[in-house]
């Protein structure tokens, strides 16, 4: 006698409501799609434009260096909440509920205009004017990496939090100085707990930096804005602007999950029962 | 038990009149209490009477409220200078822990390091041993502690009792003057308490100099040339082991002992 079939419950209400979704979103992009309104010929011809391009490039420097320096800037901060001293651990609590309370736009606006309130910078003999060094360039760094260092400061305060306050203890009791136990013995481990949140900020931060196009810092808004001022292919432009936005940070995705899968293997239990078996199997191959 | 040569003094421990608070709770309300050079002294007493809180301010983990504490002659933790006692800077505290092993209840390995690099990093760090000399050594540890072969594992594939043998090497390879165990088996699944204490019992057939607070009383009846019998932040009673654990005098002694049964 063959098995008898099994024929799983049918889920009626979700099957139907599935095929009303495919007939919207199929008129939508019907509808989108035939329109004579849009120039679809002007994204292809658009989309590896130089200027783009040259947009593209800027993007990704004003990525990098703002979350390089609110790393480095995040973890100062976050030792200093921590510390004992309560002016150390005040000011770093006023950073971050300034920081994080005001927002982002107006911090860009902020230091873009700094020159109103600080017209020159004179350190002895030195006399700089304030516009010739905080330009749109400087003033949108300083923006985004400033404001992401409070964000950056809170991470990494839950990292060394999360770390056992024994292994702290453990390190002091063998003599470690209190930096060598930081960075030898707390740190390293706190990375793990640090790390994902720190890729997830990366990707946000690559469609962050588009808040500078306000100040025409020459990201790839501020490029894409500049072109679509002249030839008015608004939605054009935006689509092409919003493709190298999705390809941006879906590589910044797939680098996020290629480290996390590199973490978890260096501390998964198979790779080590697996180096564990491959000791013992050249143990005894040497006749111990 | 370890000769001392002329120079050192007799005395490996001497605390003096040792007051420790937590806030408005005074835990240890004048601890006297001195170690000699290779004695093995445990410390009993029921939970929350202050035990492994003195032991912590042997190395300055525990801050004392007053009282001082010399370990081979040197006071820990502070500078005497007039007529006050100002506390070290970190890296001077650094400096005198390293003369001074702990173990602790919880283990407390490195979770990120393997079982060499817990015993190898601090004697490269802080001994100015090579890499060579410091696995070299860590390995004869291993050996010592009946875990020869098992360097390469992480901690977190070793069981209690291994963790907590890894330890004592651990500590012992910054090759302290003193040893200060912390309930080294309270953490223990029963049948792994054996083989932690009869790494102690080498080691203190060896002449080290030991500080143990247990609950083992077999441990300290056997071992130990002393024991100090704590209650409610004071020494209730001491002497040598086989006194105090046969014929207790004092009440409170007695009381623990029979609970202990």
């Amino acid at each position: 006698m063959s098995p008898q079939r099994i024929v799983p419950a049918r889920n009626w209400g979700q099957s139907i409501l599935a095929a009303m979704l495919l007939v919207v979103v199929g008129l939508l992009v019907y509808m989108v799609g035939s329109s004579r309104h849009i120039n679809w010929g002007a994204i292809p011809h658009y989309i590896l434009d130089e200027t783009i391009l040259d947009g593209i490039k800027l993007t990704i420097l004003f990525t990098v260096l703002s979350m390089v320096i609110a790393i480095v800037a995040g973890a100062v901060l976050a030792v200093m909440r921590l510390s004992p001293n309560f002016i150390l651990s005040g000011f770093s609590s006023l950073y971050i509920w300034f920081f994080r309370g005001t927002p982002l736009l107006v911090q860009i606006i902020f230091w873009f205009n700094i020159q109103l309130f600080i017209p020159s910078i004179d350190i002895g003999p030195l006399h700089y004017e304030t516009n010739a060094i905080v330009t749109a360039f400087v003033a949108a760094l300083l923006a985004l990496s400033l404001n992401e260092a409070a964000y950056m400061a809170e991470i990494m305060r839950g990292g060394l939090l999360a770390v056992d306050i024994g292994q702290h203890e453990a390190a002091k009791a063998l003599g470690y100085t209190p930096a060598q136990a930081m960075l030898r013995i707390v740190f390293p481990q706190a990375l793990r707990v640090i790390i994902p949140p720190i890729g997830n900020q990366t990707i946000s931060m690559l469609k962050t930096t588009s808040l500078v196009s306000v100040v025409a810092a020459q990201d790839l808004l501020t490029r894409t804005q500049n072109i679509y001022a002249k030839n008015f292919l608004i939605i054009e432009l935006l689509i092409v602007a919003s493709i190298w936005y999705l390809v941006m940070t879906t590589v910044a995705s797939g680098i996020q999950y290629i480290i996390e899968q590199h973490m978890a293997k260096s501390t998964h239990e198979k790779s080590t029962v697996w180096r564990a078996a491959l000791r013992i199997m050249r143990a005894e191959g040497s006749g111990r | 038990m370890s000769t001392p040569d002329d120079s050192a003094p007799a005395l490996m421990v001497e605390a003096v009149d040792v007051h420790k608070s937590f806030g408005l709770v005074e835990v240890l309300k004048g601890i006297t209490l001195s170690l000699r050079r290779g004695e093995v002294v445990c410390l009993l007493g029921p939970s929350g009477s202050g035990k492994s809180t003195f032991l912590r301010c042997i190395n300055h983990l525990e801050r004392m409220t007053s009282g001082r504490i010399l370990v081979d002659g040197q006071l820990i933790g502070y500078h005497e200078r007039g007529g006050g006692l100002y506390e070290m800077s970190g890296r001077e505290l650094a400096m005198q822990r390293r003369d001074i092993g702990m173990v602790f209840q919880r283990f407390n390995l490195f979770a990120h390091h393997n079982v060499l690099a817990n015993i190898a990093q601090a004697p490269m760090l802080n001994r100015g041993q090579s890499r060579q000399q410091a696995l070299d050594r860590a390995n004869a540890l291993l050996k010592m502690v009946d875990l020869e072969g098992r360097g390469e594992a992480y901690p977190y594939q070793l069981s209690g009792g291994q963790q907590q043998r890894v330890a004592i090497a651990r500590a012992l390879a910054m090759d302290p003057k003193l040893m200060l165990f912390d309930e080294p088996t309270s953490a223990l699944d029963p049948e792994l308490v054996g083989e932690v204490l009869s790494v102690m019992r080498r080691l203190a057939a060896e002449g080290m100099t030991m500080l143990v607070v247990t609950h083992e009383l077999g441990f300290a009846r056997d071992v130990a040339d002393r024991v100090v019998f704590m209650d409610q932040g004071v020494v209730v009673e001491e002497g040598p082991a086989r006194d105090v654990l046969d014929h207790p005098r004092q009440e409170r002694t007695q009381a623990f002992l029979r609970r202990m049964r």
